[in-house]
């Protein structure tokens, strides 16, 4: 096996042994604890009536908009990475490349701010 | 029985990993039971209260009675659940809060896997988390835990941009994105360490400790922006339905997340297992005790947050992470790349 993958092999056992865990732990009150079923105690939490309408129900565009504002920045931080890496052995003209591409997304970032991308009330 | 241990051949090898992996584990989740005590002791000094200190002596056997409260109370599984998603969203916190440690070095060469890419790893994991949350909250079918998991969803992404930033200014000095090279870059004593070096350039990055400090404790849904849960309007959150173990799984995970990230501040910017002075007595602590001590350090000043500062409006919030911090870190990734490409290059 190459040496690339023998250095994830060990992460691969963790995830395993967690999954086990996890598992064990949700099986422990299942075996263990008393279950008394009972209509209201399985009903849907809510202040002392009914639940009414969907749960799953319409919610605000501005959860949306972070979404899409997130993928953007993220984004860019991801590609920050290799240039922030190699910075020091690259030099000036890596400097200069990556402040035109900062200098366009801060343009892009002054512009979702006017527009009220960023507000919240 | 020896050449089951023999690292050299694979099945060795595997065996001798996962033992490695289970003493982790296991030092961790006890380490957790007493963070967890000293969190409500804390909480408890701070409003002049005793906090637990019934169980074992000052309480210390506190969390261990509690796990078995957990284990021992019916697991009630409210009938409109989404079941299949409703368990597993704890599990993949629990999962995702676990795995992440394993890019971890708590002494020189002990990590279980030392990855070139273990920042990326970190916030890759991190980001991944997120999920047990917003499937936890639509799973439950509530619109306590829905809202409280959209919220949360909210929080966090905003959050990570700020985290990543600051990242990207630490791996600018390091010119690495392994944690241990990070943590040897910083040897020598506490005026090389990243967030208070003897240098001009502390200006910018002792404000970065401070907001990676700040976002961590949105990121990890703490007070004082421990929105999602807010008591008094949420109730509980995308916890409200959880009962049981299924509930100690996302707290589990919560303190994990909020430990590693104690433990991402003392290696990137607090000189990790390096001792404040590389002279004799404060050397005779072995490596892995300065990294504890930075920890718990950390997290004494995240308990005290939780006990001191009021809990924040959401608009406030999301302004704190977009306006302010956004802005900040970026300015702060140009000038320490300035000040590698044209000060600490070209001398």
């Amino acid at each position: 096996m190459s040496g690339l993958l023998l250095d994830y092999l060990p992460i691969l056992i963790f995830t395993a042994i967690a999954l086990v865990i996890s598992f064990a732990f949700l099986a422990m009150p299942l075996i263990m604890a008393p279950a008394a079923p009972d209509d209201e105690k399985h009903s849907t939490y809510e202040c002392g009536f009914p639940a009414f309408d969907d749960s799953r129900m319409k919610f605000d565009i501005r959860f949306y908009l972070v979404a899409i504002l997130f993928i953007v920045f993220d984004l860019e931080v991801a590609f920050l990475f290799p240039w922030a890496v190699s910075l020091g052995e690259v030099g000036p003209y890596a400097f200069w490349a990556m402040m035109v591409f900062l200098g366009e997304l801060i343009i892009g970032y002054i512009y979702a701010w006017k527009v009220g991308a960023l507000e919240w009330d | 029985m020896e050449f089951l241990f023999d690292t050299a051949t694979p099945l060795g090898w595997f065996i001798v990993k996962t033992l490695v992996i289970l003493a982790f584990v296991v030092v961790l989740l006890v380490s957790l039971a007493f963070i967890l005590l000293a969190d409500r002791k804390i909480w408890a000094a701070v409003q002049m209260r005793r906090g637990p200190n019934v169980v074992g002596a000052f309480g210390l056997l506190q969390s261990f009675a509690d796990f078995l409260k957990f284990v021992f109370k019916e697991a009630v599984i409210p009938a409109g659940v989404d079941k299949p998603i409703y368990a597993l969203a704890p599990v993949l916190t629990l999962v995702m809060a676990f795995i992440t440690w394993s890019v971890i070095p708590v002494a020189p060469g002990w990590v279980i896997a030392d990855l070139n890419l273990g920042i990326l790893y970190v916030l890759a994991i991190s980001s991944l988390g997120v999920y047990g949350i917003i499937l936890g909250g639509w799973a439950s079918n509530s619109k306590y835990a829905f809202l409280g998991s959209l919220r949360s969803t909210a929080q966090m992404i905003s959050y990570e941009i700020s985290i990543g930033l600051v990242l990207i200014t630490v791996l600018l000095l390091s010119g690495s994105l392994n944690i241990s090279t990070i943590v040897e870059a910083q040897s020598g004593g506490f005026w090389n360490w990243n967030g208070i070096a003897l240098s001009p350039l502390t200006f910018v990055m002792f404000p970065m400790m401070v907001i990676f400090f700040i976002s961590a404790l949105a990121e990890t849904n703490r007070p004082p922006f421990d929105l999602p849960e807010a008591e008094s309007e949420l109730v509980a959150g995308y916890q409200v339905e959880y009962s049981s173990t299924f509930y100690l799984l996302f707290m589990i995970g919560e303190y994990l997340n909020i430990v590693l990230m104690c433990a991402m501040i003392s290696l990137l910017f607090l000189g990790g297992w390096h001792a404040p002075f590389d002279f004799a007595p404060f050397t005779w602590i072995p490596p892995v005790l300065w990294l504890a001590i930075k920890i718990c350090f950390i997290f004494f000043l995240f308990s005290m947050v939780k006990a001191i500062v009021p809990r924040y409006r959401y608009d406030q919030l999301m302004r704190l992470g977009w306006k302010i911090f956004l802005p900040l870190t970026l300015l702060a990734v140009i000038l320490v790349a300035a000040w590698v490409t044209f000060i600490a290059g070209g001398a």
